[in-house]
């Protein structure tokens, strides 16, 4: 049994070995996962910028109250591209190779995730330097863990998604799909507004979407003060999401061994 | 002036153009889906932006973001064009066409009448979400023609860069990679919130950004009121980003034959 669980260790550490040989070797691969979030911080921050006026707004710096946003995209991009490189492996014929190799399907599950909540503080580290740069206020401490903790998090939902999706259908064509899903799920949010600010039916998809406790879980910090109360359906809405799509991506997973 | 048989080449090469975008869903959807998705998330998101001091009187924010998501829409159409003229290069189509007794710009103008129509379908598109969420149309339906006029032609333009790109190129993810670059001009520009209200140095840039020009007098007819100042300057924006595109595109082209 010991020896079961250091192999499936060993072969989770593998994968992300070669995640990480494959950012390293082909940097440029992981530009556009950066560049989008960061493109999009930049751009929602000048052109919504004064939203922060509004009555009831209660934020001094919409940078601040838009990084956790950005640091969320980033880490959904870093996910979907999990579920990309998956669809190429699918392709190619790699992924047979994984499946024929007596690792379970859980331990390539947590391999492929494991990478893309590592790989998704690459834009999380980037888009935090540019908030700093740019004025947005310093979490402290344990708002960028929490943060950091929210960014990992959502790394590995969009990462349980893209593979999901990404066994479905076996195709890298079908990366539209994964990126616009993550793409709507954080910003079907208080992406933009608090809640209170929100209006029409992104007033009430936002209540309910479990999304928003992420977004806010991870807001904390830049916008106050961390406290367990807006820490804990944060985690709870987490652990649902990765649950809920870990077991689709592992479904997904033993369906194409079979 | 083009020979007839030219005007029936460049017909049937934008007859192809149209068919293909319109047959593969992965190349209609971004132009439609993912400007529609911002759209609806920006509206019920910034919504109360109009309650800004400095925002200009308007029915609904929808009716201020309408000309936004077009020219969205198009920038992404002149995008998707270039993709497909890249992958007609890489297939080789291209290469065909070039030894075929047909004048070279029919290539490109064959592409651009696809991009057009593109550009047509996405004015459709947007007209109709207004039309189902209520925006009242200030201009009338004089004013809905002009809008649709200058979302077509501002497509043409946009897709003179996508064209020029692909033919320098020759890869359809070099264009593809320009797909960031849409919404860096696109934030530098009023196609999402009044200039006045944008933070520097956006504001200062959106001034003299052609684009903005033209997100303007598509907006004037829906939320405000023609003036000729607006329309000569969003004439002279779509000129001079279709004059800069057929430069370029000249320019690849003689590339693209000299390299082979």
């Amino acid at each position: 049994m010991g020896a079961t669980m250091t192999a499936n260790f060993a072969t989770i550490g593998a994968m992300i070995g070669r995640s990480r040989n494959e950012l390293l070797r082909v940097p440029g691969a992981a530009i556009p996962g950066v560049l989008a979030p960061t493109i999009f911080f930049l751009g929602l921050t000048a052109v919504f910028g004064n939203l922060r006026l509004l009555d009831g707004f209660g934020v001094e710096s919409y940078a601040s109250f838009l990084i956790p946003v950005s640091l969320m995209q980033g880490a959904g991009f870093t996910g979907a591209a999990t579920g990309v490189n998956l669809a190429r492996d699918i392709e190619n014929g790699l992924f047979d190779r994984f499946l024929s190799s007596p690792a379970p399907r859980w331990v390539l599950l947590a391999g492929l995730v494991g990478a893309a909540s590592l790989r998704s503080l690459v834009p999380g580290t980037f888009l935090f330097v540019v908030a700093m740069a740019v004025g947005a206020a310093f979490p402290g401490a344990i708002g960028l863990l929490v943060a950091l903790i929210a960014t990992m998090g959502m790394g590995i939902v969009a990462a349980c998604w893209g593979v999901a999706i990404a066994l479905k259908f076996k195709t890298q064509s079908a990366a539209p799909l994964m990126q616009a899903g993550m793409l709507t799920l954080i910003l079907c949010t208080t992406a933009y507004a608090p809640q209170e600010l929100l209006t029409g039916w992104l007033a009430v998809v936002a209540e309910y979407n479990p999304a928003t406790q992420i977004v806010e879980m991870a807001r904390q910090g830049f916008v106050g003060t961390v406290t367990w109360a807006g820490t804990w359906p944060g985690l709870v809405a987490l652990a649902g999401f990765i649950a809920v799509l870990g077991a689709w991506a592992l479904a997904g997973m033993r369906r194409t061994g079979d | 002036m083009l020979s007839r048989q030219t005007w029936r080449v460049i017909g049937t090469l934008g007859l192809r153009s149209a068919k293909q975008t319109f047959r593969r869903p992965q190349l209609m959807a971004p132009l439609i889906v993912f400007p529609t998705l911002l759209l609806a998330i920006q509206v019920g998101g910034a919504g109360r932006a109009v309650d800004l001091e400095g925002f200009p009187p308007v029915d609904s924010f929808l009716a201020f973001m309408l000309a936004g998501a077009m020219i969205q829409s198009t920038l992404l159409a002149g995008n998707s064009g270039g993709i497909a003229l890249a992958v007609d290069i890489e297939m080789g189509f291209t290469d065909r066409l070039l030894a075929a007794p047909i004048p070279r710009y029919a290539m490109v103008f064959g592409r651009l009448v696809g991009t057009a129509l593109l550009g047509l379908f996405t004015a459709f598109w947007f007209l109709a979400i207004g039309f189902v969420f209520g925006v009242q149309f200030t201009e009338g339906p004089l004013g809905i023609v002009v809008m649709i006029a200058l979302v077509v032609a501002s497509a043409v333009a946009f897709g003179s860069i996508g064209a020029a790109i692909a033919l320098r190129s020759g890869s359809a993810s070099v264009v593809q990679g320009m797909f960031p670059l849409v919404f860096v001009i696109l934030f530098l520009s009023t196609a999402f919130f009044p200039q006045d209200l944008l933070q520097q140095p956006a504001q200062a840039i959106a001034e003299y950004n052609p684009l903005s020009f033209i997100i303007n007098a598509v907006r004037d007819p829906v939320v405000f009121a023609f003036t000729t100042e607006d329309m000569l300057k969003a004439l002279l924006g779509i000129a001079i980003i279709g004059a800069l595109g057929a430069v370029l595109c000249a320019r690849a082209m003689r590339h693209r034959l000299r390299v082979g």
